[in-house]
């Protein structure tokens, strides 16, 4: 077979699907994830919540759109993937599923019982999901049992090997801290400070995480005598990404934290698909099973119909997803609309300095979405706070 | 129960539990936005907190509507990998296109609505409601597309080097005829779903006397729509099931339990006894199903047992016979509640241009359970179009027992459809006691919760 060029355009775009997604619900699994740690009182509570309100829903929609377009471009390694991770998925959807409704009930109950409940489940729908994504992309990476039929023939047991789980480490706590450094833009008062305070301490660990993840995957490559297409370059930026975002959360440099997990995220996951490349899940029993971009991919015309759908709708939908983290960009008080200073202009953060020529695009949104960056000082927080409740 | 079973189980009750919530999304979500229209244009209050009244049990349902999306489009590749690698290339698409056109501008624009009251002008806060609208009607659009190829598969070919269904012209797929009837059956049927919901909760207040004035406006403008809707969902079903006479006639023939081909066929009212032809008791409608079907007096239908023999010639030994009791009621259910709809919403009309809708007690009371019956319709329609499809998953195409995911095993199915059963049981009595207190409670707790200033608009969650 002939290589589809197409396919490989596309193999980009299912990257670009899956790094949006990690980059936006990144953060709003960190929110729900620090909800009990950063959100002591149920003001604190709602502040925290609703800095995501407007915008968790849309996020998750990129998980829709990469699962689809996995299905239209590449339909052996949607059937593969989706049936061959039968539980986790089970598991992911579970907990997205009380994620979601979690929010919109939360607010709807009059009693403490009932809100702690949906707090419960906006926690473990956030965190479940986070780590066992990062589980699910290490096993895609490092392979897992697939046979001739393109069918996964291995149970549970082979996907909680060691790699894939620090690999879910990894999501866990990168996500968590670039919640945190959300937390830091979008709030104020006590919350910050506690926000600021959770993204110190997390700032080591997921830069730790990152690093050995990183190195674990090189180490594999390596021993598989496969590089991919890995050049050090883009593993080597994310682990600086992270690194400097431990200096940046102290220096108070919020908004260029943000940036900075953001770029470790995309980094991460360009990482994991230059190293996949040309496969798109790797087989542990023998490379002839495993599935790549030509023998996994639909029919040229799909890709050609595709691939135009995707690049009129896409800039478009980064327009009007942009122009909805502008609309929001104000930080969410526990006080009233009333008693808050009118929104400060905001200054979005300066383009990075270094744009690693591997990235095939920034991250999206990115740059018109990120909610104003560091501001000088934390504003004390705003009068009394809300009543709780409607 | 074999892992088939299982699978088709946790399909049928994913579906049909999804579509609890989609068509009060299209159907309320259209309704929002001709209050809020009102609103904007009238500048009268009540409309403001019509929509907003109704806004709030909107969004409870929204919710569990996005979640199980989710599921719905996973389990193609869970339980059905062998489908998903036969007709992805086809099947794929519309799924992708969906979420990226439709979904995206549906679950970022109702965002916006929902915390952009104080932040946007409002015409562009109207703007974000009716996006939202339009959005949820081009998601059915597309998820339509790829049922209907299911149903009537065009627009491709078989790759010879794979064996698998690979797309030609996307625009036959678009232009499906299925999918042109489907699609304004679906999008009507949803439509009537939220005019009925609204009518159902107006009832209940102006029963009790309570903002007599916002509810027999909501009332008023749901009724309108209600008629217009369910009339609409009959009309385009009847041409429907010409097409599906056409081009599905097992299927046509499962509805009746027509066994032989008749010509000048009846139509079958009611059976008791079985359904195998010899029942106890038939009420039948003479050259009904004739007309229905044909559009002529005495148009040939033809009949289980023929069409059975055809498919068999075609496709080789098998049966390609629906579960008869199935499609039979199924399509009963539907089309009797449809008709009851019709019958409320014109009963409705006349009594509201006497002026008379609220003092007719009784026929509130009607009208208040009556909001079960667009949810009994859609969810008989759905058992009976994808029950009468079978043996098939693509209609002469590919069939259902091939498709499921070979490698995944039986007790993981079982262990996923309870807790996706479990889950949902649970979620829906939540969602259902959540909606039957706000419904009940009105608009005025909320309202003045506002207006005192307390309720911080930036804080809605």
């Amino acid at each position: 077979m002939h290589h589809d060029w197409l396919a490989v355009a596309w193999f980009v775009g299912i990257a670009l699907f899956w790094t949006g997604y990690f980059f936006l619900e990144g953060f709003d699994f960190g929110v729900g994830i620090l909800l009990p740690v950063v959100g002591r009182d149920e003001a604190g509570r709602r502040v925290v919540v609703n800095t995501i309100g407007p915008f968790w829903d849309a996020n998750e929609v990129w998980l829709i759109v990469a699962g689809g377009a996995t299905f239209a471009a590449f339909p052996e390694w949607y059937a593969t993937m989706f049936s061959g991770f039968y539980l986790p998925l089970f598991l992911i959807l579970g907990a997205l599923i009380m994620r979601g409704v979690a929010f919109e009930f939360r607010g709807k109950g009059a009693d403490a019982g009932w809100r702690r409940l949906w707090d419960r489940s906006i926690f473990f729908g956030s965190l479940v999901p986070a780590v066992l994504w990062g589980v699910a992309w290490g096993n895609i990476l490092r392979g897992v049992p697939i046979d001739a039929h393109h069918d996964f023939t291995g149970s549970l047991l082979d996907l909680l090997n060691p790699y894939a789980l620090w690999a879910g480490l990894t999501t866990g706590l990168l996500f968590t801290l670039h919640g945190a450094v959300f937390l830091t833009l979008r709030t104020d008062g006590d919350v910050l400070q506690r926000a600021r305070a959770v993204a110190r301490r997390l700032a080591w660990p997921a830069a730790l995480a990152v690093i050995g993840f990183l190195v674990w995957t090189y180490v594999n490559a390596e021993r598989a005598a496969y590089l991919g297409l890995v050049p050090p370059l883009v593993p080597v930026a994310a682990m600086g990404a992270a690194i400097a975002v431990t200096w940046l959360v102290h220096e108070r440099l919020e908004g260029w934290a943000f940036v900075g997990t953001a770029l470790a995220i995309v980094l991460l996951i360009a990482t994991i698909f230059l190293n996949l490349y040309p496969r798109v899940m790797v087989s542990s029993l023998g490379a002839a099973n495993s599935l790549t971009i030509d023998n996994a991919a639909s029919g040229h015309y799909t890709l050609r119909l595709m691939a135009i759908v995707a690049a009129i709708f896409t800039p478009l939908v980064l327009a009007y997803q942009g122009w909805t983290y502008w609309v929001f960009r104000t930080r969410v008080t526990s006080g009233r609309l009333a008693a808050q200073p009118p929104a400060p202009p905001p200054a979005p953060p300066p383009a990075p300095a270094s744009h690693p020529a591997a990235q095939p695009s920034a991250p999206p949104a990115a740059q018109p979405s990120a909610p104003p960056a560091a501001q000088p000082a934390s504003r004390p927080s705003a009068a009394g706070p809300a009543t709780p409740g409607q | 129960m074999t892992r088939l079973e299982l699978a088709r189980w946790q399909f049928g009750i994913t579906t049909v539990y999804h579509f609890l919530f989609v068509p009060l999304t299209i159907g309320l979500g259209f309704l929002l936005a001709i209050f809020q229209t009102a609103a904007h244009r009238t500048g009268n209050d009540v409309y403001r907190r019509m929509t907003s009244f109704f806004g709030k049990l909107f969004l409870i349902n929204f919710g569990l509507g996005v979640v199980t999306g989710i599921v719905q489009e996973f389990q193609f590749g869970m339980n059905w990998s062998q489908y998903s690698r036969y007709v992805g290339d086809v099947f794929g698409p519309p799924l992708a296109m969906e979420g990226l056109m439709a979904f995206f501008l549906e679950s970022t624009f109702l965002g916006l609505w929902i915390f952009g009251r104080e932040r946007l002008s409002p015409r562009l806060h109207l703007a974000t409601i009716w996006i939202v609208s339009i959005g949820s009607i081009l998601s059915a659009l597309m998820i339509l597309a790829a049922n209907s190829w299911m149903q009537h598969p065009v627009g491709f070919r078989i790759n010879p080097a794979t064996g698998r269904a690979t797309l030609t012209n996307f625009w036959a797929v678009l232009t499906n005829q299925i999918l042109i009837v489907t699609f304004w059956h679906t999008i009507l049927a949803a439509i009537a779903t939220g005019a009925f919901f609204v009518i159902g909760i107006s009832a209940f207040h102006l029963l009790r006397h309570n903002e007599v004035e916002l509810f027999r406006k909501a009332a008023g403008i749901a009724m309108v729509v209600a008629f217009v809707a369910s009339l609409g969902v009959a009309f385009v079903g009847h041409m429907q099931a010409q097409v599906m006479t056409k081009i599905q006639p097992m299927k046509m023939a499962a509805a009746e339990a027509l066994y032989d081909t008749e010509t000048g066929a009846s139509f079958s009212l009611l059976t008791i006894g079985n359904l195998s032809g010899q029942p106890i008791f038939q009420i039948r409608l003479p050259h009904l199903l004739s007309v229905l079907a044909t559009n002529s007096w005495n148009g040939k239908v033809e009949g289980i047992n023929d069409i059975q023999a055809q498919e068999r010639a075609q496709f080789g030994p098998g049966s390609y016979t629906p579960v008869i009791w199935v499609t039979y009621w199924g399509f009963r259910t539907m089309v009797g509640a449809g008709f009851a709809m019709i019958g409320l919403s014109s009963l409705g009309l006349y009594l509201m241009r006497r002026r008379r809708l609220e003092r007719s007690r009784r026929f509130l009371w009607v009208l208040v359970p009556a909001l079960a019956l667009p949810y009994i319709a859609n969810s008989a329609g759905w058992i009976f179009t994808e029950m009468g499809r079978q043996p098939w998953v693509i209609y002469g195409l590919m069939k259902t027992t091939t498709a499921v995911s070979p490698t995944v095993g039986t007790a993981d199915v079982t262990a996923t459809l309870l807790g996706f059963t479990l889950l949902y049981g649970v979620l829906a009595a939540i969602d259902f006691w959540l909606m039957a207190r706000i419904g009940r409670a009105g608009p005025s707790a909320q309202d003045d919760e506002h207006e005192a200033g307390q309720a911080e608009p930036a804080l809605v969650y």
